[in-house]
């Protein structure tokens, strides 16, 4: 990809507690779902809630911090220890609103200014029965989020590792000269990289190391990685004048490219994903499809845009699979609404297969790039609310 | 309201305004000021430089004039020590075009050129018709002077500024077309590649450039369009942006007006009431090298488009954290309002800065750039959609700065790590010098060919 700041996978990674919303796949008002307004105000010594009490459904506490250090918001079970929604971070001055979905029982709000200590201010916290309320979660949550974590880091581990194998062997046919071979190899080998784009993404310099395109490159920043070969095996999409690297050039690129890949597989090793890591990755890779592939911007001499496309969906949908039993929990109409979206994606990408692969990117008609370009928008509205529906 | 004539603010310059003489080399007639076409909007801007925004200090008043509407009777002089267009409180609405000369064209044809542009802007920022019969007078076996869509409406607090591109000194291929290849700056020269840059070269660089800006949109339209009809001949329209909502405020009387993101842009933008300020970052002095730059500025212009559609269904909290600040009311996520310094320090619950290192507010500071500042007075566009049926839209960004290195060492830290990079992308730049001001009777770049 690109020199981008790994904030997909890292920077959005401390997700606390967000909204539980019952949205499908739109943004527009829904009248029938009416959310309770609290407020809350975060002063150094108090934390006054405008009310003790709410009827179970949607609520929303608008947090004000109004004292002069940095200030976070709890909402306690009754035990006054299990966090049942959260907000940290919120710079003097700032409000910031915590929306949770809750059902009637006791409960504790809390601020910690300074962010240390148990909090101040603890006050119960009362929520009683309503129609408006969601039915209690019948699945042990925590247990399915653990499963889902475990499930996807064996999933990464397992892609960087045909990305080495694959890599190796495109190596060496491309320092051999086989161009056919290399380029053979090309595609099918990226799509372990792709499926998993925004973990690589998140180790500094190894993404702009194995995957800068040359529109990235700064001013007399060495071009290496994929799309360095790339260019050297597709000469004919080059400019004018392009020169074919020398076989010094072309080993000292192939064994970059393995070293680096050698690399980013031991990083995955004790790699580890929160539920929110795992909810906006799939969001990060479906907004690669939008920006890079969709516009055949990705492959820009091979054109082999639509496997990218392709495993970055995989990546995306696997994401989606290691979490859809918590959100037919939380959220089935959102489910639904991923299930049919996905399903229509895909439905256009294998309309372009070829054999083991797809179309080139050239070879699509307007009518089709702008198909897959409107799904993958049908896709990412409801895909974007994941992390909102689960996280908390 | 007083339904007759009135003249122009500003004494038009001697050369170039008597149609009777001083035809262009090619024949065509110089502008010239003539009628006035806003007569029935009464002399309220009249003869008053720069009335309109009050500098009144005072945010909460201002941004309750300073509304949708824009300011629809002020007049900025055209003549002065710099160029009007630059700390003039930015306007509503742009039209920038960016001119190549014709191949076949003469220094006497650039300076004719700059003659007739000059007079046609100072007739304009006066609220006047172009030439002597303006838009429906004169010869009626003649067409008429001004293409006359701006009939009647008030000044709009037009300003029209010029810029002159690298090209104009020496040709790609190192042509000196105009005897002016010893006075290029030094600074002058093409900005680097910034990482992530992809320009389109048919919309970028150029000649000449025109900024016109103004708070009616027909009215900096009309500005280019008599400016491009003046040139044809000598030069053309190499390139041309519509901008339609500012980005940047350039005052303290004004409000802080939004991007196409949906955030406050410009907040810590240089302002006109910094005069100190706008000495150290905006003007050339006049010992930077070349003297008839003195009081003049350099043009950055960048069309970065957004993916807005990407951008939309992001959540709040990557948007405050691309930003560094909260979208609502544009305070910095250390706490404070939109005003309030950013403290890059104070840190979160997870020990780092609530200000992320790749915010785009830690990145443009001057605390991160060595002090550098740009007086930036973007503008919002969107040009339609593109064939994915993405909206064509983003933001035109222009910049003036004292020497250019200001917007590339800036540029060089947000291309490098900004987070706003994953959703948008430069497609177009150029780089202008803009001379000074012309003074009252003499054109704009006359020090350029004295």
């Amino acid at each position: 990809m690109r020199t981008r700041p790994p904030h997909r996978a890292l920077t959005v990674a401390s997700v606390g507690a967000i909204a539980v919303l019952t949205l499908s796949g739109c943004v527009a008002n829904d009248s029938s779902t009416a959310h309770e307004k609290l407020t809350v105000s975060s002063s150094a010594t108090d934390c006054t809630v405008s009310a003790d009490t709410a009827p179970a459904g949607s609520v929303v506490f608008t947090v004000t911090n109004t004292g002069d250090q940095v200030t976070e918001f709890y909402l306690l079970g009754s035990d006054e220890l299990s966090i049942k929604g959260e907000v940290e971070n919120i710079g003097p001055g700032l409000s910031r609103d915590l929306v949770v979905q809750l059902s009637a029982g006791d409960y504790f709000t809390a601020c910690k200014p300074g962010m240390v200590g148990d909090g101040i201010d603890k006050a119960a916290f009362t929520v009683s029965e309503s129609d408006a309320a969601a039915a209690a979660p019948t699945v042990d949550m925590a247990a399915q989020i653990d499963v889902a974590n475990t499930n996807y880091a064996s999933y990464v581990k397992d892609q960087v590792n045909q990305l080495v194998t694959g890599t190796t062997a495109f190596a060496a046919a491309y320092v051999a000269a086989d161009d056919d071979a290399a380029r053979a190899l090309y595609a099918p080998t990226r799509a372990h990289w792709e499926r998993v784009e925004t973990i690589a993404e998140s180790f500094g310099d190894l993404d702009p190391k194995l995957d800068l395109r040359e529109a990235d490159l700064e001013e007399g920043q060495e071009w290496t990685g994929w799309h360095a070969i790339e260019k050297d095996l597709w000469p004919a999409e080059a400019e004018a004048g392009f020169a074919a690297y020398t076989p010094e050039q072309r080993s000292y690129l192939a064994d970059l490219l393995v070293t680096d890949t050698a690399t980013l597989d031991s990083k995955v090793q004790d790699i580890s994903f929160t539920l929110s890591q795992q909810t906006n990755g799939a969001i990060g890779l479906l907004d690669e499809v939008a920006t890079g592939k969709v516009t055949g911007e990705e492959e820009f001499w091979s054109h082999t845009d639509l496997w990218d496309f392709q495993a970055n969906i995989d990546g995306a949908a696997v994401l989606y699979a290691g979490v859809r039993d918590l959100l037919v929990e939380k959220d089935p109409d959102l489910a639904t609404s991923l299930d049919e979206e996905f399903t229509a994606l895909q439905d256009l990408l294998d309309a372009q297969r070829v054999g083991e692969g797809f179309q080139l990117y050239t070879d699509l008609t307007p009518a089709d790039i702008r198909a897959l370009a409107d799904q993958v928008n049908a896709l990412g509205e409801p895909l974007n609310q994941l992390t909102a529906a689960l996280v908390l | 309201m007083i339904g007759r004539t009135r003249k122009p603010a500003a004494p038009a310059p001697t050369t170039s305004t008597d149609p009777t003489a001083a035809d262009g080399p090619d024949g065509e007639p110089a502008a010239a000021r003539g009628l006035t076409r806003r007569g029935l909007l009464g002399l309220a801007g009249a003869g008053a430089a720069g009335v309109g925004l009050g500098i009144a200090g005072d945010r909460v008043v201002t941004a309750a004039v300073d509304g949708s509407a824009g300011n629809a009777t002020a007049q900025y002089p055209f003549y002065g020590t710099h160029q009007a267009g630059i700390v003039t409180p930015a306007q509503d609405r742009l039209h920038f075009a960016a001119f190549d000369l014709a191949g076949d064209a003469t220094r006497a044809d650039l300076i004719g050129l700059l003659k007739d542009w000059t007079a046609a802007a100072a007739a304009m920022t006066a609220g006047n018709d172009v030439g002597e019969f303006g838009a429906v007078s004169g010869s009626y076996d003649a067409p008429p002077q001004d293409t006359g869509e701006a009939q009647g409406l008030p000044p709009a607090g037009l300003t029209i500024t010029f810029g002159f591109g690298p090209t104009l000194f020496d040709t790609a291929e190192g042509a000196d077309r105009f005897g002016i290849s010893s006075r290029r700056p030094a600074d002058l020269t093409a900005l680097p590649h910034f990482p992530g840059d992809d320009l389109d070269p048919a919309f970028s660089d150029g000649d000449l450039c025109i900024q016109a800006c103004a708070d009616d949109p027909q009215v900096a339209v009309h500005a280019i369009r008599n400016l491009s009809r003046i040139a044809f001949g000598r030069a053309v329209i190499r390139w041309s942006q519509l901008g339609f909502g500012r980005t940047s405020s350039t005052s303290t009387s004004q409000a802080t007006p939004r991007n196409l993101f949906g955030f406050k842009d410009g907040t810590a933008n240089i302002k006109a009431e910094e005069p100190d300020t706008v000495s150290e970052h905006v003007w050339v002095p006049g010992g930077d090298g070349q003297s008839w730059l003195a009081g003049g500025s350099y043009l950055v212009a960048r069309r970065i488009r957004m993916t807005i559609e990407t951008w939309d269904r992001t959540i709040l909290r990557e948007q405050e954290a691309v930003f560094g600040r909260t979208k609502g009311a544009g305070a910095p996520l250390s706490g404070g309002t939109e005003f309030t310094e950013p403290d890059f320090t104070t840190a979160g619950r997870d020990g780092e800065p609530l200000i992320g290192q790749a915010s785009h507010v830690r990145l443009a500071h001057p605390a991160q750039n060595g002090g550098t500042q740009l007086l930036r007075r973007g503008y919002n566009f969107v040009d339609g959609n593109d064939a994915l049926g993405r909206l064509e839209a983003g933001l035109f960004f222009i910049s003036y700065q004292r020497t250019p290195k200001q917007f590339t060492t800036v540029q060089s830290s947000l291309a490098r790590n900004d987070a706003m990079n994953e959703y948008v992308k430069h497609v177009a730049s150029a780089l202008f010098v803009v001379p000074p001001g012309a003074g009252t009777g003499s054109y704009v770049g006359a020090p350029l060919f004295a």
